[in-house]
């Protein structure tokens, strides 16, 4: 059996069995110990996979719906199906019924493999909407005992019937891999849409394999590295960074005991590869300060005095910059005395690269990982990029920017300051949804990202907003109200900012205060206060507010782009903005329209020179009730900073 | 669904205990069949928890018999009744605080292990395969009740509905033949006790084990028991299925109280 090239995953998948088939390609922790499987073991399971998916009718080009937490098996038939010429489609184990029915309609998915019960269940209660999907098959027979239907198997059946089938066959499966591809599509994965229903991304192996060969020449990565699995596989990201890197470079996915156990196992596995969203990283670091909080004096004294010698040097220390001798010899003991044990305790003792992305990051939180000694860096891109846009290289890394184009990829700012992308990752399509793909992918084979963003100096991309919410102040300046609320929110007192300026001479903003935070800071200054009105109407807490307001401008300041864009006028809202009354979403984004058109008085007191305004609105109770709720508030000036002084200076 | 009931396992006849002049048990005999879910549910002081005691072998009643899986027992101690295939829970859990999930489970095992302490102590050989023989058994325990998140906390401190539902894995690591369940349920939210119904039902259905639980919630009764037994001032006062009961006059008058 030859092997023409290994541009494809079933290539890749034999030729790991081959050089490396003693070496540990997957681990699961199954009954309390990690399980693992060798890159030889892997191929034998999923030659039986396969085969029995080739048994059972699955055909070339066919779609196989994929359900569950992240498991080796379920990971192996991904592999199964591309092997036979299939496309693995995964979806979101936490989707609803009526979720799944909507992709399994879409992509025409007749077969699936659910994890257990509970995705079972889901299933079947879509089985009527979409009859054919005429088998099922599961991983785990936990509760399944007296379920009937025809359609459900479970793997280890399916598993039999294949090994039957190959020993029956011993040339069918070389034969199959042989006919694939590398621009067959080697995966659809499903966009979360926002508006309207999710649209199935096309990614081939050339596009998926390229840009995976791309990341383990960026970062170094090889055969001794470990990667924790715990990410939906539903996500690009788990596709590229687990499934498409492990294949490319030999190293070994770790599939954790369940979802409630992956900080233990992370710490039990120490990754050298890791990627999460902010609100995780976010997530680590609180349980950090609570437990520190609960820590004996001593603890608590050695964490904050080397926490602050970390802030002084660490990140130079990291990026190999100059610093002096002492503070080397302080971070040194700091790294023995806390850094040390704390990353071990995460689980981050062996991390050499750390990525975030998907939203931006707060300074504090990036600045904590970094000064540490945990090499975080941000990335940018998106399901239909192979997410691999922009990412920042170790020794290049900015808390501002997602960084530079990767190699190969072409990044383009539009006129209307929207981000495009033209590289081997970009999708071959919109599964069956040619309209959208043509409007989504330009004439020249750019993808529309509808981000806007610009360059800065350094020649790092920055992305401020998406696209369609960015405006113009009258004088021209780029107006991003997310960059800006972002900014605000990053600080414990401000919990929600909506800013105003489209089209308007000034930036203005409505602030709430974080009723927790603000109240702690008012009880440590004796500052008694009745509840959430009468503490956003106190004098020193708009004074709090404003140094908030005051700090954003001056970061606002250094920026050539977006130094007019300083915010000038500011008041606190009286009470707390609520998706109950229709001022936010129900996954929290502020609706900026509507609450300009309901606080319409504020808005105009805040670009008028008057400094109190009345306000009179409704608001709903949360058992459904409606009241009228009133206040009188003081509009406040901020200080702002010339933006050429600040560049000068800095 | 689940498996079929069949002949009676345990058979209490006529039991009857008193603490000096405190009368707890007047003539009771109820029997409990093999693979049911038997409830025995009352007021306070009933004497429900003392006819567990009984079975368990803790209180050793004045009159009458017990009778398991077809043989009359004579006095015989708690570890005497565990070895012969009972397990049971407390209404105010007792678990070793101090220890951890996972080791609580384990010393649901001693009546099983063999080696003695010496070579346990020395550790190789028939001693750890041993051990490694328990531990994979517990561990399917834990896999079983969801538990592996807490599996190296102490004990003391997760909270309350966790520490029930170790407790059923402590007992459940006997393997037994019939689980006694001492209110299971007590100080539950709603979601703990779906989740403990469940797995009640889902020990029933796989496992096959016999189980007798005394529980106050009514619809927890209903829903779970194949058969129940009500007992009032130490007598028992009905006997037969959840329906049944429900209706019968002297259990509404137990409960609503009657004018003297």
């Amino acid at each position: 059996m030859q092997e023409a090239s290994t541009d494809t995953f079933p290539r890749l998948l034999l030729k790991q069995a081959r050089t490396r088939p003693d070496r540990p390609a997957i681990r699961e922790k199954d009954l309390g110990i990690w399980q693992t499987w060798t890159w030889a073991q892997v191929a034998e399971e999923i030659r039986s996979l396969a085969c029995g998916l080739a048994a059972q009718g699955f055909r070339r080009g066919d779609r196989l719906g994929i359900v569950g937490d992240n498991r080796p098996r379920l990971y192996w038939s991904m592999m199964a199906a591309q092997c036979l010429g299939g496309v693995p489609v995964p979806l979101y184990q936490d989707a609803v019924a009526g979720e799944m029915a909507f992709v399994l309609q879409d992509a025409e998915i007749e077969f699936a493999i659910a994890e257990d019960q509970e995705q079972v269940d889901k299933l079947l209660e879509v089985l009527p909407q979409w009859p054919r999907l005429r088998h099922i098959y599961f991983d785990d027979p936990r509760g399944l005992r007296h379920y009937l239907q025809t359609e459900l198997m479970s793997l280890d059946s399916l598993q039999a019937i294949g090994r039957d089938f190959a020993g029956r066959n011993p040339e069918f499966l070389p034969l199959e891999i042989d006919k694939v591809q590398p621009s067959d599509v080697a995966v659809i994965l499903y966009t979360s849409g926002t508006t309207g229903h999710p649209k199935g991304v096309s990614q081939t192996h050339s596009a998926m394999i390229h840009t995976a060969r791309v990341l383990v020449a960026f970062d170094g990565i090889a055969e001794g590295d470990d990667l924790l699995c715990y990410l939906p596989m539903a996500w690009v990201g788990d596709f590229l960074y687990s499934y498409a890197q492990v294949h490319v470079a030999g190293f070994c996915l770790n599939c954790p005991e369940s979802p409630d156990t992956v900080m233990t196992d992370l710490r039990e596995i120490g990754p050298t590869y890791f990627f999460a969203p902010p609100r995780i990283y976010e997530n680590i670091l609180t349980q950090v300060m609570i437990r520190i909080e609960d820590a004996g004096w001593l603890k608590r004294r050695m964490f904050h005095a080397f926490m602050g010698v970390a802030k002084r040097v660490g990140m130079k220390i990291l990026e190999g910059r100059r610093a002096p001798a002492l503070d080397r010899l302080l971070y040194r003991l700091g790294e023995t005395f806390v850094y040390g044990p704390l990353k071990n305790v995460l689980g981050l003792s062996r991390i050499r690269v750390a990525y975030t992305g998907g939203e931006a990051i707060g300074p504090d939180l990036f600045d904590f990982y970094r000064s540490i000694g945990i090499n975080l860096k941000q990335l940018y891109g998106m399901t239909e990029t192979c997410v691999t846009v922009c990412m920042q290289p170790s020794g290049d890394v900015k808390l501002d920017t997602v960084g530079p184009p990767m190699p190969g990829v072409e990044v383009r700012i539009a006129g209307s300051g929207e981000v495009l992308v033209r590289s081997p990752g970009v999708m071959k399509e919109y599964y069956n949804r040619p309209d959208a793909t043509r409007e989504a992918v330009d004439a020249e084979g750019f993808f529309h990202t509808g981000d806007a963003g610009y360059f800065d100096a350094d020649g790092h991309l920055k992305i401020i907003d998406r696209a369609k919410d960015v405006g113009r102040l009258a004088d021209g300046t780029l107006f991003a109200p997310k960059y800006l609320e972002n900014k605000l929110k990053f600080f414990p007192y401000i919990r929600e900012a909506v800013c105003f300026g489209d089209r308007r001479d000034k930036v203005c903003a409505f602030v709430n205060i974080d009723m927790a935070a603000v109240g702690n800071w008012a009880e440590k200054r004796n500052l008694p206060y009745s509840g959430y009105a009468d503490l956003a109407g106190k004098a020193e807490v708009r004074e709090l507010v404003r140094e908030c307001v005051e700090k954003v401008n001056r970061d606002l300041a250094q920026d050539a782009t977006l130094g007019n864009s300083q915010i000038r006028r500011f008041l606190v809202l009286h009470k707390e903005l609520d998706a109950d009354d229709g001022e936010l979403t129900r996954t929290r984004k502020v609706r900026r329209r509507f609450i300009g058109e309901k606080y319409e008085s504020l808005v105009n007191a805040l670009y008028s020179a008057e400094a109190r305004c009345h306000v009179e609105t409704q608001m709903r109770f949360e058992d459904g009730r409606t009241g009228t709720v009133s206040a009188d508030l003081e509009v406040v000036d901020a200080k702002t900073f010339d933006v050429a002084a600040a560049r000068k200076a800095a | 669904m689940g498996r079929s009931v069949g002949g009676p396992i345990l058979e209490v006849e006529g039991i009857s205990l008193s603490f000096g002049g405190v009368v707890a048990l007047q003539a009771v005999s109820l029997d409990v069949r093999e693979h049911e879910i038997r409830a025995i549910i009352g007021p306070n002081g009933a004497g429900k928890s003392s006819l567990l005691n009984v079975i368990n072998g803790f209180y050793h009643p004045q009159k009458g018999s017990v009778s398991f899986k077809g043989r009359k027992r004579r006095r015989v101690d708690p570890h005497e009744v565990a070895q012969q295939g009972i397990a049971r829970t407390f209404q105010n859990i007792a678990l070793f605080r101090g220890m951890t999930a996972l080791d609580n489970l384990m010393t649901g095992r001693t009546l099983k292990m063999k080696s003695n302490f010496l070579h346990q102590a020395v550790y190789w050989g028939a001693a750890r395969r041993e051990e490694l023989e328990h531990r994979a058994k517990v561990e399917e325990i834990i896999d079983f009740l969801e538990i592996q998140h807490i599996r190296r906390t102490p004990v003391g401190q997760l909270p309350y509905g966790l520490q029930k539902r170790v407790e059923l894995g402590r007992a459940l690591a006997a393997e037994p033949d019939l689980l006694l369940l001492d209110e299971p349920m007590a100080g539950m939210n709603i979601e703990e006790k779906q989740d403990m119904c469940r797995f009640v039902l889902d020990v029933n259905d796989q496992f096959g084990t016999t189980i007798v639980l005394i529980e106050h919630d009514m619809s927890v009764v209903m829903d779970l028991s194949d058969r129940v037994a009500v007992l009032d001032y130490g007598r028992k006062i009905a006997d037969g299925t959840p329906d049944e009961v429900r209706h019968h006059r002297a259990v509404i008058d137990a409960y609503l109280g009657v004018a003297h």
